[in-house]
């Protein structure tokens, strides 16, 4: 397959508390996983705006994770629902947009789920592999009849 | 312009195995705004830190990323050394380099150039950071202990001792918990009742403790230093004040064969009642699901025959609001139920009993008065069997764990049953015996040395009733899984220790975390066994695992240490991780269109109406504002916010789109 050598670029988003703490402890464990994700760190999934993540493709990115505490286990109670309510209509935006929804993967990660993050991470790159580079974005934005101002 | 510090740090050769740190060092030297990168073997040792210390001051650095461990294990080091250069300590942030990135990749380009992304990252969020000042709240000095067994009444004496006020809250109506339900105590074989009582009244006489029984805590709102607690007082159905604890009122009820709780359903109790003689308070409430007149509508004996005239029928549950800084928990445990042991026949055969009815069985203030009768017909049993591990550490019935108290509160029983009927024959079956402890194994050797108890390994398969008798089929695996039949008279099952009924309720309106068996979860198994994740609620007793007395008391009185550190101080300093709304210039005045979305979105209460006026007192608009005592910082209102008016201070939304914009530059 042609996308095999593709390395995808991934971010993910995750909350301090839970999934943050279960990357740390991936790295104490030395459990090995792909070089391809970049760890941005949220107090909670709750504060992740979803518009980041279109930035995020805007920019260049070919999948994004969002990861946070399991239901119930929020740090601040109920930020995680708020994810995962705000998830399921974005979600629909994203596929009106013409956005593969499988380049974003939610998860749940907790604190002591250091060996499930590395699979997260290694499911996420061959995912997104498969799908191979993201140009949707930007092909939608060349079919627009403006120009997406760069930050 | 921002004039960034970039320390890169080897951890010795944990990053620089696999990460090539000189070349991160460098190329961050031409990462635009940074004016100073170094790389160094150990950025949080003394020298690494005065490396810091002594750019900010030459280099007049404007902001600190510091590439190495995670920002959980170092960044209040490296916080506070820029905190010591003049540098608001706000400014420096973590590069996570070692955790995420040369621990879990092997040493490659690839590896390097991620170290090198994480830290440009960190970068534009730093150029962005602003200086923050921690907030300062002030602190009730009241502490809030649920529960009123061993663990709660030792926390709320310690807590009252060191000069503070303690509100002690318990469901049942009496304080004492499982503690005074036990006969003896191992390993000294110390009356339990003997040395709990005392403690019970001095919690009722403390000057500085309030007791509410028969009163359960619906919700817990606030902050740590700062909570409200809403208890429900159920309705005793009696003036307090004003009842003397004579009795009269239950001699006077008609409705006696109740089975009473506090005897685990062995003996009767009327139902106005006090659950055992030595009961704080010692006086009655009306179970007003056995009382008649609350059933018909007609009887009311017992207001006719209080000479207090104290009985008050109409009496209604009270809801109290307190203001407390602390909370301790301390609800206690249970033992697992009927329909846990078909096998066994527990709640079929009458004989088949619990280590906690066996222990009011032995109780000099039990059903029996002491003497060792058995349930169906009263005689005393001649042959004994106690079954350990019943339900413990069996996966098949879903508890995993071990319950702790069970070998040696059987060897116990075996003991005392050997005194109470020498000639007797007592037969144990355990998996193993586990008695670590001060001389709890010589206690278990004596049961077997000096009392002749016969401990059987192996487990039992099934009991069931053959002429009277109970036969109760095991094998022994040290005679090579030899089957093992007792005709018994009577057998004991160490039930298994759950969390109690209740507790998942409570852990939710506490908001604290539990783990799948319901018992509360400590912030951290070993170094803050004590502490929960919520801030300012400390757990202490069984509630937490199964424990026994020695440890229940020791871990109260640290969570009630705890509590009296945190009430030393004048004010607590919080984080200032908070939200804020922006103020700008008249016209606008704020951005904030006062929809309140965030008022329904934030899981903390935090955000309030605020009214913006003119100096006439005329109204211009109704904005939100975020209480920075109550918020803490999750950010949910921010992503919320339609009109983008709020942002999270350290996570601002500048903050975070320059990260993920940086990103993929």
């Amino acid at each position: 397959m042609e996308n095999e050598s593709f390395e995808p670029k991934i971010v993910a988003f995750v909350c301090n508390w839970c999934t943050y703490a279960g990357a740390d402890l991936t790295g104490t464990s030395r459990i090995k996983y792909a070089t391809n994700v970049r760890i941005i760190r949220f107090p909670c999934t709750g504060r992740i705006d979803y518009n980041l993540i279109l930035k995020a493709f805007e920019r260049g990115a070919d999948g994004v994770i969002v990861s946070g505490c399991h239901p119930n286990d929020c740090h601040y109670t109920s930020g995680n629902f708020h994810a995962r309510r705000r998830w399921i209509v974005f979600r629909g935006l994203l596929e009106y947009m013409g956005i593969d929804p499988r380049r974003i993967i939610f998860s749940w990660v907790s604190a002591a789920e250091g060996a499930k993050w590395a699979d997260v991470v290694n499911r996420a790159v061959t995912e997104v592999r498969q799908l191979g580079p993201a140009k949707e974005f930007n092909e939608m934005r060349k079919s627009q009849a403006f120009e997406f101002r760069s930050v | 312009m921002s004039r960034i510090g970039v320390f890169v740090c080897h951890c010795g050769e944990n990053i620089a195995a696999t990460v090539d740190c000189e070349k991160v060092a460098k190329t961050c030297a031409k990462i635009p705004g940074v004016v100073y990168s170094v790389d160094y073997k150990y950025m949080c040792s003394d020298p690494g830190q005065n490396l810091i210390r002594e750019a900010i001051k030459e280099k007049k650095l404007t902001g600190v990323v510091v590439a190495a461990c995670s920002p959980r294990m170092h960044e209040p080091t490296f916080r506070r050394a820029c905190a010591e250069a003049g540098l608001n300590p706000y400014l420096c942030e973590m590069a996570n380099i070692r955790e995420q990135c040369s621990w879990v990749h092997p040493k490659s380009k690839a590896t390097t150039q991620k170290a090198i992304d994480i830290i440009s990252t960190l970068v534009a969020k730093v150029k962005r950071n602003r200086a923050l000042f921690p907030i300062q709240v002030p602190v009730t000095k009241t502490a809030l202990v649920i529960g009123g067994g061993i663990a709660g009444i030792q926390a709320a004496l310690d807590i009252a001792n060191s000069g503070h006020k303690v509100v002690l809250v318990e469901r049942e109506p009496s304080i004492g918990g499982h503690m005074a339900q036990l006969s003896e105590t191992f390993p000294t074989l110390d009356c339990s009742q003997c040395i709990l009582t005392p403690r019970m009244v001095e919690v009722a006489q403390h000057p500085n403790i309030t007791l509410y029984s028969y009163s359960e805590v619906e919700s817990l709102s606030g902050f740590i230093g700062n909570f409200t607690a809403r208890i429900r007082k159920k309705a005793k159905s009696i003036d307090e004040k004003l009842c003397t604890g004579c009795g009269e009122c239950m001699n006077a009820c008609p409705i006696k064969k109740n089975p009473s709780e506090f005897n685990m359903g062995l003996g009767t109790r009327p139902a106005i009642y006090i659950p055992f003689p030595q009961a704080i308070p010692n006086k009655p409430v009306i179970d007003r699901e056995r009382c008649t007149y609350f059933r018909t509508g007609k009887c009311r004996f017992c207001e006719t025959k209080c000479p207090a005239q104290a009985i008050r029928f109409d009496q209604k549950d009270e809801l109290i609001d307190i203001q407390v800084g602390a909370v301790v928990v301390a609800t206690g445990f249970n033992v697992v139920g009927t329909s846990f042991f078909p096998e066994y026949g527990y709640g079929k055969y009458k004989d088949v009993i619990t280590g906690l009815q066996f222990e009011r069985l032995l109780s000099a203030s039990g059903p029996t008065l002491g003497e060792l009768k058995r349930p169906s017909d009263g005689s005393t049993p001649k042959k004994i069997a106690f079954i350990a591990c019943a339900g413990s550490r069996d996966p098949a019935k879903g508890i995993e764990y071990c319950s702790k108290i069970c070998c040696m509160y059987t060897a116990k029983h075996a003991m005392l049953y050997k005194h109470k009927v020498p000639d007797g024959d007592a037969y144990v079956f355990y998996m193993d015996i586990r008695a670590g402890g001060k001389g709890y194994d010589e206690f278990v050797r004596r049961a077997i040395e000096e009392d002749h108890v016969n401990y059987i390994r192996g487990r039992v398969s099934r009991i069931y009733e053959r002429n009277g008798k109970l036969i109760v089929c095991g094998a022994d695996t040290l005679l090579g899984a030899e089957p093992v039949e007792i005709e018994a008279d009577m057998v004991v099952l160490a039930t298994a220790g759950i969390a109690n009924q209740g507790a998942e309720e409570l852990a939710q309106s506490l908001h604290i975390s539990y783990d799948h068996h319901q018992f509360f979860a400590e912030a951290h198994p070993k170094l803050r066994p004590v502490e929960t994740n919520t801030a300012g609620i400390f757990l202490a007793g069984a509630c937490q695992s199964p424990k026994d007395i020695p440890d229940s008391v020791s871990q109260a009185s640290a969570a009630a240490s705890k509590v009296s550190t945190l009430f030393s101080q004048k004010e607590l300093t919080r984080e200032p991780v908070v939200a804020v709304i922006n103020r700008t210039a008249p016209p606008v005045y704020s951005t904030c269109v006062g929809c309140f979305m965030c008022q329904s979105a934030c899981p903390f209460n935090a955000i309030e109406r605020e009214e913006i006026r003119t100096r006439d007192g005329k109204l211009i608009k109704t904005v939100a504002r975020v209480n920075p005592g109550l918020c803490q910082g999750c950010g949910t209102c921010v992503a919320l916010c339609r009109s983008k008016s709020i942002d999270l201070q350290g996570f601002s939304n500048e903050q975070v789109y320059a990260e993920v914009t940086e990103l993929f530059a």
